[in-house]
């Protein structure tokens, strides 16, 4: 089953993002906020930077999914010590960082374009930068401190987790730059920009998937093998 | 070590939590005893972070009046968290040389004591580390003398934040010692998990340095602090035995 799955959300993913470009720069229009009567609101018009919110946002998205399920398996992890849950902390650690680094890059090119500055210390950067400095030092953990890192590295996620709130109110409170939200909520998005939005999500998260999967199954395989290993030389095989 | 018929008559749950204090407090006097027999942590530590403010003093050479208030609170918790950082690594490694965490663990006092008899010791060798670097800040960067005014709120911050280093650094320094690259993984792990506390801890520190001390807004961060320190001790006594596992 799992060599059809893969591919098959890789494949949905793909066709989905050369659907999300046309829906994106060709359906949407730049931005107009309508008002209450149809009629167009002057100077209410977004520059034609405002394309990248479809994907930046989007990402933004499937970074915290990530974060979250990272910092929930850990726990998971710690508390049952089924191997399983390691795994999956794992593979959506290494996705997070990637989906974070493209977060902070959309981010900073869309912020150069729209504010003319690569950075803002701003709620939403200074919150994504802090969480994905976490998940960095969790996949630089898992990676180079050898065995005996897993359970080490499960308490960095669940101390990250417990800083979340902290790094929040930190933010909202030490905050002072004015409020650059450019986007607004993505609740009060309409019409053709809400159905382009949506469907870049949905596109991402076939690709969350498909990443998810693919390397969760590699690291059971690599435990496997690990496991294997260890057992042929405890029979002298090796 | 009492005599077991007093301990009998105290109520169960009394005698395990005089228990777990009496076993920290064993544990951290066993490590500040290694340490004043040598002295080499307080030595090397402490002139470790002088030498980084001096090299904060060269490096920012136009510190005045108007602009120390942005300055020193920095210089201030790096050189703190840089002495920890090395501090921590060596009073661990203390441990592995001799192979007596294993022995520690295997004591009959709880994990958890073993862990915060650890974070006490750091925590009294990082607030030396302070004794010595707030005053030279205030010696060399103009206008830090105004640090002192206030004196209780500086000490709070001071300590709650000495509190929280040790109290996560312990856990980590702990659980790195059975995996390779450990002096740059404790870094790598500790600081991004700890920026609200140096953030907190600056901001109560520049609160102190403006004319006139914005004492308020240090109280609220200095809360702050204490509620990150109590979220980060629970977390602590949690994970430190599932982390330091044999």
């Amino acid at each position: 089953m799992k060599r059809y799955v893969i591919p098959a959300l890789t494949v949905i993913a793909a066709v989905g993002f050369v659907f999300t470009l046309w829906e994106v720069f060709v359906e949407t229009p730049v931005q107009v906020t309508l008002g209450d009567r149809g009629q167009i609101l002057v100077g209410q018009s977004l520059f034609f930077n405002q394309k990248i919110f479809y994907y930046h946002v989007a990402n933004a998205f499937m970074l915290f999914a990530a974060v979250g399920t990272t910092g929930f398996c850990s726990i998971a992890y710690l508390k049952t010590r089924n191997a399983k849950w390691d795994d999956v902390a794992l593979a959506a650690g290494e996705i997070a960082v990637m989906f974070g680094l493209v977060v902070l890059v959309t981010g900073s090119i869309w912020a150069k374009a729209a504010w003319d500055l690569w950075w803002v210390w701003e709620k939403r950067l200074t919150m994504s930068l802090l969480l994905w400095l976490t998940l960095v030092g969790y996949v630089l953990v898992r990676r180079f401190a050898g065995a005996g890192s897993e359970r080490l590295a499960a308490g960095l996620a669940v101390f990250g987790t417990v800083a979340v709130p902290f790094i929040y109110v930190m933010v909202s409170q030490g905050d002072h730059h004015p409020q650059a939200g450019a986007s607004g909520n993505v609740a009060t998005l309409s019409g053709q920009m809400k159905i382009s939005f949506w469907f870049s999500v949905l596109t991402f998260l076939f690709w969350f998937l498909a990443l998810i999967i693919s390397r969760v199954s590699s690291a059971r395989a690599e435990r496997r093998v690990r496991e294997l290993h260890e057992r042929a030389m405890d029979a002298g095989v090796l | 070590m009492q005599a077991p018929s007093r301990e009998a008559e105290l109520p169960r749950t009394t005698v395990i939590r005089v228990g777990l204090v009496r076993h920290a407090a064993q544990v951290a006097w066993k490590d500040l005893r290694v340490e004043l027999r040598s002295r080499e942590l307080l030595y090397t530590v402490t002139f470790f972070a002088a030498l980084v403010v001096v090299v904060f003093t060269f490096t920012f050479p136009r510190v005045d009046k108007k602009i120390v208030a942005d300055v020193a609170p920095g210089m201030l918790w790096v050189a703190i968290a840089f002495a920890g950082t090395i501090g921590l690594g060596r009073a661990f490694d203390r441990e592995r040389e001799g192979d007596t965490m294993r022995a520690l663990l295997l004591t009959p006092a709880p994990r958890v004591a073993v862990f915060l008899g650890k974070a006490v010791a750091i925590a009294l060798l990082m607030l030396a580390v302070a004794a010595i670097v707030a005053p030279l800040l205030a010696l060399f960067l103009p206008g830090a003398t105004a640090l002192f005014d206030a004196p209780l709120p500086l000490a709070v911050a001071i300590l709650l934040g000495t509190l929280g280093f040790a109290i996560a650094g312990s856990v980590f320094a702990a659980a790195l010692l059975r995996v390779r690259a450990r002096d740059v993984l404790l870094p790598v792990i500790l600081y991004p998990i700890l920026i609200p506390l140096f953030v907190a801890a600056t901001r109560v520190t520049s609160d102190l340095l403006q004319t006139p001390a914005d004492l308020d807004d240090a109280w609220y961060w200095i809360s702050f602090l204490g509620m990150f320190d109590a979220a980060f001790l629970v977390v602590s006594l949690w994970v430190f035995e599932s982390l330091v596992i044999e």
